[in-house]
């Protein structure tokens, strides 16, 4: 019924906080420039931030396609079949509230173990590089 | 069906992500886009299958067919989606002035 919506939302504040991320790493990477402090070659967060989002814009963006198949969401106001009638309305911000914060939790910790692999081989490389 | 299609295409343009070593193709996008989409998949099949189990093991053919149908168009849109960002950040510079 609308269930990406709650990946599409999660989608609009994490992509608002990469652009902060973002922003926050040019000035500190500036300042270390300045300071003639060397970069580290790891990857930044605002890179593994944009691993979420795309997986979240993607993934919203094709479920929204497939409602649109089915019929579910409308090219007009009120965009969704399911608004017309409150019996519709209810059942759909039941689904959201349990397929579509299922969908987000779980794209989330798809994530979150990616970013803690990745920090584990980054951390590995560096063990090594040391050692050599 | 749809699950399947977009699981299929999130591990070809993976494998093909992981092979390519040019990245200006921005296939990652591509990958993680199918990875997301297959994920949420997998979240409504569940749910589908807490509700009524044969609806998502043992489909009526036309359901099926419409859900394979769908799940092509889906690949395509995919396509057409991260095509369309290819040519937004035009990696090469080919819509650049000289």
């Amino acid at each position: 019924m609308a269930c990406f919506v709650v990946p599409a939302t999660e989608a609009v504040v994490t992509t608002i906080i990469n652009k902060h991320i973002k922003k926050n790493e040019k000035k500190a990477e500036k300042e270390n420039s300045q300071n003639g402090i060397k970069e580290n070659d790891k990857i930044r967060f605002s890179e593994k931030l944009s691993w979420l989002n795309k997986m979240l814009w993607g993934g919203s963006a094709l479920l929204a396609f497939e409602h649109l198949w089915h019929g579910e969401i409308v090219p007009f106001f009120p965009f969704f079949t399911a608004a017309s009638d409150k019996a519709s309305l209810v059942t759909m911000f039941k689904e959201m509230a349990t397929v579509g914060v299922s969908m987000a939790v779980l794209v989330t910790a798809v994530w979150g173990v990616m970013v803690a692999v990745s920090s584990a081989i980054e951390r590995k490389s560096k063990l090594r590089e040391d050692n050599n | 069906m749809t699950l399947l299609i977009t699981v299929f295409a999130a591990l070809t343009s993976s494998i093909i992500w992981y092979k390519n070593t040019n990245r200006n193709l921005n296939l990652g996008f591509l990958s993680l886009m199918f990875w997301g989409a297959a994920l949420m998949w997998f979240v409504d099949s569940i749910f589908e299958y807490l509700e009524d189990p044969a609806l998502v093991f043992s489909p009526a053919a036309g359901d099926m067919l419409n859900d394979a149908y769908l799940g092509l168009c889906v690949v395509a849109l995919g396509l057409i989606i991260w095509f369309v960002s290819l040519l937004i950040r035009d990696p090469l510079g080919k819509f650049k002035k000289n």
